[in-house]
């Protein structure tokens, strides 16, 4: 990394020692679980890049857009919506998780039985190392799960600038209501750190750059069920990982271009794994970079990943917004309806998920789902039994895992994902 | 032709070769020790074969190091299972650090399976821990656990506390067998969890080094009410399982001949591949 970078996170107040320390294993892991990979589409240098640069010169055009006046937003959820962040001239991106760091840390604030995702990113704060959340002016915490909600009253203590947003658990009038109130609020909070106001033309032109990003993964999403599968799921997963992190109009120019290059492997039936290998939905938490366990031991063991009906995937980016609306008022109706559809786990009760999780089945010609829970994640895990118990019904395979960020389960996981590839054969 | 099923568990590795018809020709065993693939080296190098399969939790080890195709200890044994017991619905296996219930559909594939975290807990290393902790022999352990008279709760399953937990009950005056009865019937209530889990009735095969105790299938019997059957040598099950995949099983056509000897092991060797292979020994234990 160049001495403009190291300063430049310096200025952010990073741990320079552990940010090494990080950026060391995330190269390593990077190397051994994407470049190893055979047949790779040509596209993915792109994101090889993004990936080599997710600390460096993604940050330094962060920080670029703040000096010219842009205002920064984190988010750890994809019920933020990115279309009334760009209205307002600022530029939304995720925050880090997905690895443990700083645990020790970690467990002063949150019980050691918090999920790995909370601890993970109370690990960044705590460890000093994520650029994004020390680049921010705005990070959007969200009342989702019990663990989420409470944690966010521990970490506003850690942080000078939360904005903490309601979420409604039930899907009715007054659940849509409060959305639509959140949402509303959410719109002045940015205004008055923006002093920019959303106006219908800026926010026609926000769903219109938000739905492009989103209709370029539904893409490749869609390429995804092909036989022999032209992109493995370890990459389309990363390309669904870097959505969060990215500029969005160049994120929708390169995932584009990966998709008119696998739809020539398509046409050639060109994959890269052999036809009639065992296809493999994966189900549940979301996995936040560098969160790659699973596929990597999937993919390894004999089977292909085609589709992660997860918050990073499908279950996060699967609708569009509406953009026919004319003044602020009916588009934010619009935002409401689409994100209105995200099935969460923290519904209750929350039976589109089911329907989703068989429909990508079938779109997706998978023999098989693996359903993905972190450990002590409630709402996921309490899914998880009625998940498996439909799917059995259908006499779809489902194999239910509970795993977290550490390495200390490798073995086992690898043991259980194989023997369930082999009854897929 | 010959197929050879190498099982690399964590205690013990066990070696089965078939011919054929699958008609056991002879089985080898070893403790797997701090060097897994040179004891590994030295089991094979004393049989002849064609094509061999690896399982357990040193497969993937032995795959890198003889370019040897693998299976999961999970079809393995379901596979061995079905040579003792053609029409078996369920099998238990528990074995030195993992324990699996694994329900099969009538023609033997695998349909669900259970395996317990990470940890010991409930495995043959606990149960091992606690006999030593105990101060019993290893194989006098379930004898001597049958002959209690009353099971003495233990509460916790973490190797490490319930170590703690015997200690204390030791130092109450507790008597042995029946503090050794407790310990067992926490094994079976984990192991009857896992079963249930994957199947609801009907006879279990119980493989895997632990069923070689008696107090074990003694007890599972009890707590399930369910017909259990041991085979002769259950250890042998998964290595045996291999072998027949190895030679029979067409998801397994992938099997290729072993194609290079790691050079460590090989420089260890002293039985250079080269030269005629020493006489195969054929296991001296009746069954298989």
């Amino acid at each position: 990394m160049s001495e403009d970078y190291r300063s430049m996170w310096q200025l952010l107040g990073l741990d320079l020692e552990a940010h090494d320390a990080l950026l060391n294993v995330l190269g390593k892991a990077y190397q051994d679980i994407f470049l190893a990979q055979k047949e790779r589409p040509r596209g993915m240098e792109y994101f090889d890049f993004v990936m080599s640069e997710v600390h460096g010169l993604r940050i330094r055009e962060l920080l670029d857009e703040k000096a010219a006046g842009r205002k920064i937003i984190g988010s750890y959820c994809v019920f933020v919506p990115e279309e009334i962040v760009l209205a307002a001239n600022a530029t939304l991106v995720g925050l880090c998780s997905g690895a443990d760091f700083a645990m020790e840390e970690v467990e002063k604030c949150l019980p050691r039985n918090t999920c790995a995702l909370i601890k993970s990113s109370f690990g960044f704060k705590l460890g000093k190392v994520c650029p994004y959340l020390e680049s921010a002016d705005m990070i959007v915490g969200e009342n989702t799960c019990d663990g989420k909600k409470k944690a966010y009253e521990s970490l506003k203590d850690l942080v000078q600038n939360l904005y903490v947003m309601d979420l409604p658990q039930v899907k009715s009038d007054q659940g849509r209501a409060l959305l639509k109130a959140e949402y509303q609020r959410f719109q002045a909070a940015l205004e008055d750190l923006t002093g920019v106001a959303v106006t219908a033309a800026s926010l026609k032109a926000a769903i219109r750059t938000v739905n492009a990003k989103r209709a370029a993964i539904h893409r490749l999403s869609s390429l995804r069920k092909a036989d022999p599968a032209p992109i493995s799921g370890l990459d389309a997963l990363l390309a669904n990982q870097v959505f969060f992190y990215d500029a969005p109009l160049r994120f929708t120019k390169s995932v584009n271009a990966i998709c008119d290059e696998l739809e020539k492997r398509i046409a050639e039936k060109a994959g890269v794994f052999p036809e009639k290998t065992p296809r493999i939905l994966v189900s549940g938490c979301p996995q936040a970079v560098p969160n790659w366990k699973l596929p990597f031991i999937v993919e390894t063991s004999g089977a292909v990943i085609v589709g992660e009906e997860s918050c990073v995937g499908e279950r996060g980016t699967r609708n569009l917004t509406d953009d026919r609306g004319e003044t602020v008022e009916e588009m934010l109706e619009a935002i409401v309806d689409r994100y209105y559809q995200v099935d969460c786990a923290i519904f209750t009760p929350n039976p589109q998920r089911l329907e989703h999780i068989q429909e990508m089945v079938a779109a997706y010609q998978a023999d098989g789902v693996i359903h993905y829970g972190l450990q002590f994640c409630q709402p996921y895990l309490m899914e998880a039994i009625p998940v498996e118990k439909t799917l059995e019904q259908a006499g779809i395979p489902c194999l239910r895992l509970e795993t977290d960020y550490s390495m200390e389960d490798v073995g086992q996981l690898k043991t259980r994902i194989e023997a369930f590839i082999e009854q897929l054969h | 032709m010959r197929f050879a099923g190498i099982d690399i568990g964590s205690r013990t590795i066990e070696l089965v070769v078939v011919d054929d018809a699958g008609e056991i020709v002879c089985s080898l065993q070893t403790d797997t020790g701090f060097d897994p693939i040179t004891a590994a080296q030295k089991l094979i190098a004393e049989v002849h074969y064609d094509r061999i399969l690896a399982t357990g939790y040193g497969r993937n080890l032995f795959e890198i190091s003889f370019e040897a195709p693998t299976v999961t200890e999970i079809k393995a044994h379901a596979r061995g299972a079905r040579v003792f017991f053609p029409d078996a619905l369920t099998v238990l296996d528990i074995g030195g650090q993992d324990s699996k219930a694994i329900a099969l559909f009538a023609n033997g594939r695998v349909k669900k399976f259970e395996m317990n975290d990470r940890c010991a807990a409930g495995t043959g290393k606990f149960l091992e821990i606690m006999a030593r902790t105990l101060g019993f022999e290893i194989d006098d352990f379930g004898r001597e656990a049958l002959l209690a008279q009353k099971d003495l709760n233990i509460s916790s399953m973490c190797t490490v506390f319930a170590e703690s937990e015997v200690t204390s009950l030791i130092a109450k005056g507790q008597s042995r067998r029946e503090i050794a009865r407790g310990l067992h019937t926490s094994v079976i209530r984990r192991a009857a969890g896992m079963i249930n889990r994957v199947s609801s009735a009907g006879a279990i095969v119980f493989t895997g080094g632990v069923a070689k105790n008696p107090c074990m299938s003694a007890l599972l019997r009890q707590k399930l009410g369910r017909e259990i059957l041991v085979p002769d040598d259950p250890q042998l099950v998964g290595a045996l399982g291999a072998a027949l995949l190895a030679g029979q099983d067409p998801s397994t056509a992938q099997t290729r001949p072993i194609k290079k000897m790691p050079p460590a092991a090989k420089e260890a060797n002293e039985n250079d591949p080269g030269q005629a292979a020493p006489a195969e020994r054929t296991s001296d234990r009746p069954g298989i």
